[in-house]
């Protein structure tokens, strides 16, 4: 790894996941936020998201933020780039809480040199394979959501036009994704950008009476006000509930860490429980909730991004709480409104490193997946197979450091790709923070975790030295060859605390 | 028991995974008539190549009067799963002719007669009739098992699932396996959605002595499972009960009383039936 | 092994390859077109796979179109054997 990098600066390399932490502060200065003033009944609608942005007197160079909460349905982040990029702006920095294959459309800006730098927790499709290709001058950087709170008061993140799209909103900016016709549930990621961009536009489709409630971000951060006809497709942005998946594979593996979680000693009354929104991950909340009634075990909060599922564990009286920064289906938002027991927190409380507390510090139970696992424990979210990025940090390492027991789910190969290998393409959350692996050819204890291992063999459970099973694997698929990469450097890995844990290369084609 | 389809590389290379006891790997009615040939050569290089380790591998062959029975045997005998199943049998004639087949196949390969063992499949009226002296025939088969579809279309039932119509001959079938001293495997149970049609069924079989059940999907596994492992309350009153048994057969008592119930034989057999079950070992209760 | 002609077995599905078999005239050779969707990670072993099939059946002369989804190692060899044994009409199966 370089110790600087154009675009970036230097490069602080990761040494460990509490090095920084255990000081008990940060060391690194803060910026202050923006102070600006209104006079009193001043007019901050504006008639288009064309007309605000001009009054925002977009700049070449800028920082334009974005909160990723409409999901796979957002369509903002294009409008409002095609609308920059229309004004002649370039070099600007995207610095989007995540990107997902809905913003494809923005490539063509990739290459034209409106956009010249990504921070985002998570990049997919079309965008993370041409950034993996080497589409962009400077290196992206790809941050946890805590992390992205941090670089945010760091100013490493310099936000100068935040962009957030809300279900509803007042014309103050008393805006919510709780209600209106495009609800979407929390806008945890939102908080930090309305308080700290030097201008600030709230877009909505549903103007709503003064005030609007419940306020998620607040009009005393808000420049502008514009309503809209439409912020995306709403049947994906708001759609439905979150079905339990019916893959037998991935419930199998999910049964299997139901199991694990069971007998790990954690599993007792009051614990705190966060899980993923898909696939084997959420399948485990079916069975823990099983055993949950079997046991009569009353927990005390779920975290994280919350679905429908974890909504019908709250009112069936589960856990007594839910705190909630990204909603990931329409059900949630109904609950968030009308439960005063499930609350809306911004990203800072739910996962920054830097300061009293994070909630994710008081996790008990993590279930988190993984594209690929290796014999360390070392977990890549971010590179698929082919070396794109295609994934995201998300909140992986933030809840994974924080959790007493975090358990990565996930098959031992996929197709004929190895799952768990010697070394994997690369690191996002490191291996010291993974207590234990599941698939569905083994359950593998981290070796630092004796006493989890001793409890799981208590219970009669069978555990596998991961070393062995990555053999296991490599006898079934073969013997991958690795990625074929190029010298040059598209990207960095942010860990938590700001240090780079790995660095993306560009893939030879 | 779970059925995988024998030309689906995907269910094949993963089947071992999802925690069912046994493996029928079909070459029979789950393969379409023109891909017999394929699903006979990928189950052989699969089985050749795949560690089923801690499932029972069990090959469904066809039929040997259709045009891929024998071609089946042919291949698949060499390879030793731990037991052939043989759909549709019906007469004592047939399995001496089938058996002669597999063993001469083993002789030429110079393989043992006693180490893959036979499963014969009953589903049809006649093989129901005939179910006693089939299944007695020879000590390779140690399991037979019902074809719940096929009987009802062999009976001409117009309703097959609520199972009424072939209740008679499951009742049978058990039978004829309990006079042999074999296993007996009930039939499937076809619609995956319904869990509690699915509990209720296997609830039943259970009762009415069946080994176990043949499922189709593996979602199905754990609803089954969960029906014939004994519960921690069955295992704990067993367990008593074979102390119990224990310490008066110590004295010469062969009738004693368990919580105010009669204890004699039997009730020891069923209770160490119930422990072999769950296997769990009594000294450690 | 004698082609006599076009045939092929497996499937598009994942986990699964689709091998066409097509005679061509003596001395043409091995001519493989290969997809795969692990070309990357795989390519190199499943030429060789291929070509060790090839070199079991003694046949040298002989077009193979594979579409590959990720299949394992055994299901590569019987996907072969099987399109190879149609395409000598030593088993029946189908031409879709």
């Amino acid at each position: 790894m370089p110790s600087e990098l154009i675009g970036i600066g230097k490069l602080e390399p990761f040494e460990g996941a509490f090095t920084k932490l255990k000081k008990g502060w940060m060391e690194e200065e803060t910026v202050p936020p923006p102070v600006k003033a209104k006079m009193p009944h001043s007019n901050k609608v504006c008639d288009s998201l064309r007309d605000a942005i001009i009054r925002s007197n977009p700049k070449d160079g800028m920082t334009v933020s974005f909160h990723h909460h409409l999901r796979g349905g957002d369509n903002l982040v294009f409008e409002a780039i095609k609308i920059l990029a229309e004004l002649g702006i370039k070099d600007i920095t995207l610095a989007a809480s995540s990107l997902t294959t809905a913003h494809d459309p923005i490539l063509p800006y990739f290459k034209d040199g409106t956009i010249t730098q990504i921070y985002a927790s998570g990049i997919r499709g079309e965008l993370g394979k041409a950034l993996a290709q080497g589409v962009m001058p400077k290196p992206f950087v790809i941050h946890s959501h805590g992390g992205r709170v941090r670089s945010v008061h760091t100013g490493k993140i310099k936000i100068d036009l935040a962009i957030l799209a809300a279900s509803s909103s007042d014309i103050e900016g008393n805006a919510t994704g709780a209600h209106g016709p495009s609800a979407f549930g929390s806008m945890g990621y939102a908080a930090i950008d309305s308080w700290y961009a030097k201008q600030v536009i709230v877009v909505t489709d549903n103007i709503v009476d003064y005030p609007c409630v419940p306020q998620s971000v607040t009009q005393n951060y808000i420049d502008y006000v514009v309503k809209v006809d439409s912020i995306g497709d709403p049947s994906k942005i708001a759609g439905g509930t979150t079905r339990i998946t019916k893959a037998p594979m991935d419930l199998q593996i999910a049964r299997l860490a139901a199991q694990v979680i069971e007998h790990s000693g954690e599993l007792e009354d009051g614990f705190s429980f966060q899980v993923g929104a898909g696939g084997a991950s959420l399948a485990v909340a079916k069975y823990i909730r099983k055993i949950m009634k079997q046991r009569t075990i009353k927990g005390s909060f779920i975290l994280g991004g919350v679905t429908s599922y974890g909504v019908d564990m709250l009112n069936e009286g589960l856990f007594r709480s839910i705190f909630d920064v990204q909603s990931f289906d329409a059900a949630v938002s109904t609950s968030l409104m009308d439960n005063p027991y499930h609350i809306e927190i911004p990203a800072g409380l739910y996962a920054n490193p830097f300061n009293c507390g994070c909630m994710t510090n008081k996790l008990d139970i993590v279930v988190l997946g993984a594209l690929e696992i290796d014999t360390n424990f070392n977990v890549n979210v971010i590179t698929g197979s082919e070396g794109y990025v295609r994934g995201a940090s998300g909140g992986h390492s933030d809840t994974a450091s924080g959790a007493n027991l975090t358990v990565v789910v996930c098959p031992s190969f996929r197709g004929r790709i190895p799952i768990v290998k010697e070394k994997v393409h690369t690191i996002v959350t490191p291996g010291e923070s993974i207590d234990v692996l599941v698939t569905e050819r083994g359950i593998c204890v981290n070796p630092q975790r004796k006493e989890l291992k001793q409890n799981l063999e208590k219970a009669g459970i069978v555990t596998k030295d991961i070393v062995d099973l990555a053999k296991e694997v490599e006898l079934i698929t073969g013997k991958a060859k690795p990625i074929e990469i190029l010298d040059r450097i598209v990207g960095v890995v942010e860990y938590r605390d700001g240090t780079v844990i790995d660095v993306i290369h560009q893939v030879k084609e | 028991m779970l059925y995988i389809p024998g030309n689906n590389p995907a269910m094949l290379q993963q089947g071992s995974v999802y925690g069912a006891d046994g493996l029928l790997l079909d070459l029979e009615d789950a393969v379409a008539l023109n891909q017999k040939d394929a699903a006979r050569t990928l189950v052989s290089h699969m089985l050749k190549y795949i560690s089923y380790e801690g499932c029972e591998v069990t090959v469904r062959v066809n039929h040997i009067d259709t045009p891929f029975g024998l071609e089946d045997l042919k291949q698949i005998v060499p390879l030793q799963p731990n037991a052939i199943r043989l759909p549709k049998v019906e007469t004592l004639d047939e399995i001496e002719r089938i058996i002669n087949v597999i063993e001469q196949i083993e002789d030429e390969c110079g393989l043992p007669h006693d180490v893959m063992n036979v499963h014969v499949m009953i589903e049809t009226a006649l093989g129901v009739q005939n179910v006693y002296d089939i299944a007695k025939y020879s000590s390779r088969i140690d399991a037979i098992s019902i074809g719940g579809q096929d009987l009802a279309a062999d009976m001409q039932l117009v309703k097959a699932n609520d199972g009424v119509g072939i209740d008679y001959a499951r009742k049978q079938i058990v039978m004829a396996a309990k006079a042999c001293k074999i296993d007996v495997f009930d039939t499937v149970y076809v619609d995956v959605e319904n869990e509690d049609g699915l509990r209720e069924e296997a609830e039943y079989i259970k009762k009415l002595g069946f080994t176990g059940k043949a499922i189709i999907n593996p979602r199905q596994i754990e609803v089954v499972n969960e029906v014939f492992t004994p519960t921690d309350l069955e295992i704990r009153k067993a367990a008593k009960i074979v102390k119990a048994f224990e310490r008066n057969k110590a004295e010469g008592i062969g009738v004693f009383a368990v919580d105010g119930k009669m204890v004699d034989a039997p009730v020891v057999q069923r209770a160490l039936r119930v422990l072999e079950m769950a296997d769990v070992d009594v000294e450690s209760l | 092994m004698k082609l006599i002609t076009k045939a092929q077995a497996g499937s598009f599905e994942s986990s699964d390859v689709l091998i066409m078999v097509e005679p061509v005239v003596e001395g043409a050779g091995r001519i493989i077109e290969l997809k795969s969707i692990v070309m990357q990670q795989f390519g190199d072993d499943l030429l060789k796979q291929i070509n060790d099939g090839l070199d079991f059946y003694e046949i040298n002369d002989v077009r193979l179109i594979i579409n590959d989804k990720g299949a394992l190692p055994p299901t590569i060899s019987a996907r072969l054997e099987t399109a190879l044994k149609r395409a000598a009409q030593l088993q029946t199966g189908t031409l879709k």
